[in-house]
């Protein structure tokens, strides 16, 4: 599933928090959304979401606007997302949570995809546990078992590693590198963690002020700008 | 004994109070509306203090119902109120969903958490108080159904202003109902109020519904124009109720509530 955004702007009053945002992501690639904070990042992937209504322009998902309620919930069975501001009720355990999402996105045989989740995310030895109850990082497993539980075609990811310790936050890009390999998987990823986006990403966007200041692979862009890695090249791009 | 540590505690809450006007209005708001459904009350007991002499129970049925309407009201919301507590609202809404779904859904939960909280209450009235709401007969069941109704649309009104506005409007979710209790006549006739207040009252169909309560449990008489007005009162509300709510769905996507919920 492609994503494409056409000339696409977001105002809150006169505030312009997106403007005349222009790509396209094809097919099963892995495309890095940098930013400072507050550069429309959340706002472009709330807009992708169908969650905020854009001030003009258009979404096409797969050639269809997702501002048409039908097209909207058509798409949305098929795209998920997490982010660490976005919890899952804490008072149900980790496999009636994934009960609950697994309903609502009318899993079939949703036994077993529960089962194969629990099994690939190591999630058995907490699966009766309330959710409310884990640790941030067994909590960011499962936030990542409910975002497959449709087995997405498109996942858009808002910093799915920050607040991790870095052996759970590899752990996380690592799976879901080789999930997306495995299953053609659209990824838009959000994120501050330059190593991240370098190791998972073929091409980066950088925001500044609601706009696309610059993009590339990581490659091109550190040699564009005559530094050693992705950090200093974002450092540089968005304080000039 | 640190004054100044006591006093920074002591200013944190009032900075609070001072920035926030739905919390002053709040704190009037209470004791206003207890003054004004227990005037009414004393008013009604002072005028006609043989009204309910031979029948046992009025007042405890009247509460029951108006119980069952708040638990209907209050159980919407607070499957609402959980998801924005929880921070799982936006998976909700990324989920693929229809507002009518969710309405629908809320709905039918709603009325199992009311049925959970009531059920032991009118269970308890017969032992303890030799009195049972069921004596009402089979229009009880009408009774029910119109107050459960009307609970439903004024929780769909509240959670249409969560959604647009956000959590700062949960004090409404508390308070909407309380300020219908005295305007609704749950315990005393539509007469009691001044009549400036009973062309207000008239179009709540609570009144209607307290009324025909009272016309059966105190003169056994079954008033068939009380219950259609309700039914009718409250398909109006909940169609205006549903329209509201598409209408904040609306709002709130145009304002970006919907990523920030909980927040």
């Amino acid at each position: 599933m492609s994503i494409e955004l056409k000339n696409l702007n977001k105002n809150y009053e006169k505030f312009k928090a997106v403007k005349n945002l222009d790509f396209k992501i094809e097919t099963g690639s892995i495309i890095g959304l940098l930013g400072p904070n507050g550069c429309g990042k959340t706002t472009t992937i709330g807009m992708i979401l169908g969650l905020i209504k854009p001030t003009s322009g258009e979404i096409l998902v797969r050639g269809k606007n997702v501002e048409i309620e039908k097209n909207r919930i058509e798409v949305l069975e098929k795209m998920n997302f997490i982010s660490p501001y976005v919890e899952l009720p804490k008072k149900l355990t980790v496999r009636e949570n994934l009960i609950v999402y697994g309903k609502m996105y009318e899993v079939k045989n949703l036994k077993n995809k529960i089962n194969n989740l629990i099994d690939e995310l190591h999630l058995g030895e907490f699966e009766k546990k309330k959710t409310g109850e884990l640790s941030s990082g067994q909590k960011n497993r499962v936030s990542l078992a409910k975002s497959l539980i449709n087995s997405p075609e498109i996942l858009l990811l808002d910093e799915p590693t920050a607040s991790l310790d870095p052996d759970t936050g590899d752990y996380i890009r690592s799976y879901i590198e080789n999930y997306a390999k495995k299953n053609n998987t659209t990824i838009l990823l959000a994120s501050h963690n330059m190593n991240e986006v370098e190791r998972l990403c073929s091409k980066v966007m950088m925001m500044k002020g609601g706009k696309i200041i610059d993009e590339g692979t990581c490659k091109d862009l550190i040699i564009k700008h005559g530094r050693l890695n992705l950090e200093e090249t974002f450092l540089k791009i968005i304080r000039e | 004994m640190n004054l100044n540590r006591m006093y920074a505690l002591s200013i944190r809450h009032l900075y609070l109070i001072k920035g926030s006007f739905p919390r002053i209005l709040d704190l009037i708001y209470w004791p206003t509306i207890q003054i004004i459904l227990w005037g009414f009350i004393s008013k009604f007991f002072t005028m006609y203090s043989d009204y309910y002499t031979n029948t046992v129970g009025v007042i405890l049925s009247c509460a029951i119902l108006y119980d069952f309407l708040f638990r209907s009201s209050i159980s919407f919301n607070m499957l609402f109120l959980e998801e924005i507590w929880s921070r799982n609202f936006t998976n909700l809404f990324v989920a693929p969903l229809k507002i009518s779904e969710i309405i629908i859904a809320l709905t039918c939960t709603a009325l199992l958490r009311t049925l959970i909280g009531i059920v032991p209450a009118v269970l308890l009235m017969s032992p303890l108080f030799g009195v049972s709401i069921v004596d009402m007969g089979p229009s009880l069941i009408l009774l029910f159904l119109s107050l459960y109704v009307f609970g439903i649309t004024l929780g769909v009104l509240v959670t249409s202003g969560l959604l647009r506005f956000g959590p700062s409007f949960e004090n409404t979710a508390w308070s909407s109902l309380f300020l219908l209790a005295p305007l609704g006549c749950v315990y005393y006739p539509l007469s009691i109020l001044p009549d400036w207040l009973q062309i207000i009252s008239k179009f709540l169909p609570l009144v209607y519904i307290f009324e025909e309560a009272r016309s059966i449990l105190v003169n056994n008489i079954v008033n068939y124009e009380n219950i259609i007005n309700a039914l009718l009162l409250n398909i109006i509300y909940f169609s205006i109720a549903v329209g509201v709510f598409y209408y904040s769905f609306y709002g709130a996507r145009k304002k970006g509530t919907l990523v920030n919920m909980g927040e």
